[in-house]
């Protein structure tokens, strides 16, 4: 299996990166780690004439946490987002990314793009209500909140011509946890469904708002807002999850699946609120 | 316009140069470019594991990767693994414990676990087992595999 002849263009700084793109308009794909964009060469299921590989554009290697959120660069990978260990949900959702080697290589940026609808990062994005930053040449960037940027099944919001600089991921209120548990059939795969929780707890205690974003049973992620009614999650999510069946996996098993997960997403998430808001109120 | 690239990749130790068209993979670059056929090829999509190398010391998939993308870096295969003195002590460990039985994962795993114990030179089971998650090995059952993880770390902490 080998990729499809192209033209390789190796741009060294963003702007370049832009023109070539602009040059490129729908005949053009960015390649960031390959990791998603080279099986699809390799099985000939994309044909791109222009690759612009943005490797080089070392400027977009960036992950900036402030108290707003985390802004990770196009060129950040995986493995590095995770090191840097800024954002509770970020790491529980790349440690469930493919394997410890892909990890080195895919980009978090390149994985909201990809918009696998059982991918772990656009469910983050999603639950969180962060966005993309898109640019293009000889325009303002825009950002594109996560409600707008995931489309469809491997279909995002980005036109030919934009590449995606970044992506930013609220910073979590204060008394909130955050869980994401998946079912997959190997260790490292596409998860079969999964589901990620944010809880966040009021003065006494008490659940304030339960927001669930589920994978592997639509088209694109599936955020599901529970308000204070925790307990109701499994039932909330199988009344609004519409999966599909295929070899893995019939719809009514990742029906059943959404379900289960989401439950024991939100109870992971309640205690881990309840011991954040015991550290908090200890500091 | 899809014109050929000429490349320096610094693969084991030696500048290395080749010309290359863009949709050039790495690992075909390795194998029939520079005639290092030690780097195993079996899935081309990711998922096997057999093809991993170290890109500046980082393990990495050489089918995902295009040779053009890693001009002027460093590589080593399973060739570069081996000493003045011998085998590695990873290389070592997996013949003691039979680690092996047709090899074809195997230059895949060696590479992997080399990058591992340089991460974590004492890794628990679960580590380990989470480290060469992505290696599918259709030999050994991978008990052997784990085994000599240890092994090689035992004997990396008594050569250091
Ligand atoms: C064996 C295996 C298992 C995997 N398992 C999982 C898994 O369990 N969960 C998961 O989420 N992912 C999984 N992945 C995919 C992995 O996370 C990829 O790294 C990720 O989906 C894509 O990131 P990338 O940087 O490699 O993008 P690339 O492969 O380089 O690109 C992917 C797509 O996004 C576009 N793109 C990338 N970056 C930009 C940008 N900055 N601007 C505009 N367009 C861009 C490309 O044009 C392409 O269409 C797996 C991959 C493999 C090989
Ligand atoms: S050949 Fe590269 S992972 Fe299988
Ligand atoms: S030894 Fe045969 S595949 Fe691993």
């Amino acid at each position: 299996m080998k990729p499809p002849p192209f033209s390789h263009h190796a741009p060294r700084d963003l702007g370049e990166a832009l023109e070539v793109l602009a040059g490129a308009g729908p005949r053009g794909k960015v390649l960031a780690g390959g990791q998603s964009l080279i099986p699809m060469l390799n099985m000939r299921l994309a044909a791109p004439e222009h690759v612009i590989d943005i490797n080089r554009l070392e400027e977009l290697d960036t992950v900036e946490a402030g108290p707003d959120g985390v802004t990770v660069g196009a060129l950040a990978r995986h493995a590095r987002v995770a090191r840097a260990g800024v954002h509770p949900l970020l790491g529980q959702a790349l440690r469930l990314v493919a394997h410890p080697v892909i990890r080195n290589r895919g980009t978090v940026v390149g994985s909201l793009v990809h918009a696998d609808p059982a991918a772990e990062l656009p469910a983050a994005l999603a639950v969180l209500g962060g966005s993309v930053r898109l640019a293009r040449a000889g325009a303002a960037p825009r950002d594109v909140a996560a409600a707008e940027f995931f489309t469809g099944p491997m279909e995002s919001a980005l036109r030919p011509g934009e590449l995606a600089v970044s992506a930013r991921f609220p910073a979590l209120p204060p008394r909130t946890g955050t869980a994401f548990t998946e079912v997959s059939r190997r260790h490292g795969d596409y998860a079969l469904a999964g589901v990620c929780a944010v809880v966040t707890l009021d003065d006494d205690l008490r659940v304030a708002s339960a927001r669930l974003a589920c994978i592997g049973v639509g088209p694109v992620p599936l955020v599901v807002d529970l308000g204070a009614d925790w307990k109701r999650a499994a039932d909330a999510v199988r009344e609004r999850a519409e999966p599909d069946g295929d070899v893995h996996a019939t719809a009514a098993y990742r029906l059943h699946l959404a379900g289960v997960l989401a439950r024991r997403a939100v109870e992971q998430a309640v205690e881990r609120a309840i011991g954040r808001a015991a550290r908090e109120a200890a500091a | 316009m899809t014109a050929e690239h000429e490349i320096t990749l610094v693969v084991n130790g030696a500048a290395r140069r080749a010309r290359v068209p863009g949709r050039r993979l790495l690992s075909d670059c390795l194998r029939h470019d520079l005639g290092l056929t030690g780097t195993h090829v079996g899935c081309e999509h990711g998922v096997c594991g057999c093809c991993t190398v170290l890109l500046d010391g980082e393990p990495v998939r050489s089918c995902l990767t295009l040779a053009v993308t890693v001009d002027g870096r460093e590589i080593t295969t399973v060739e570069g693994l081996a000493g003045p003195g011998g085998l590695s002590p990873v290389q070592r460990a997996f013949a003691e414990c039979h680690a092996l039985q047709c090899g074809f994962c195997t230059p895949g795993f060696l590479c992997t676990v080399t990058a591992l114990l340089r991460e974590r030179p004492a890794p628990t089971d679960e580590e380990i087992r989470e480290g060469i998650s992505g290696n599918l090995c259709r030999c050994t059952g991978y008990q052997n595999i784990v085994k000599a993880v240890h092994r090689a770390a035992e004997l990396l902490a008594e050569e250091s």
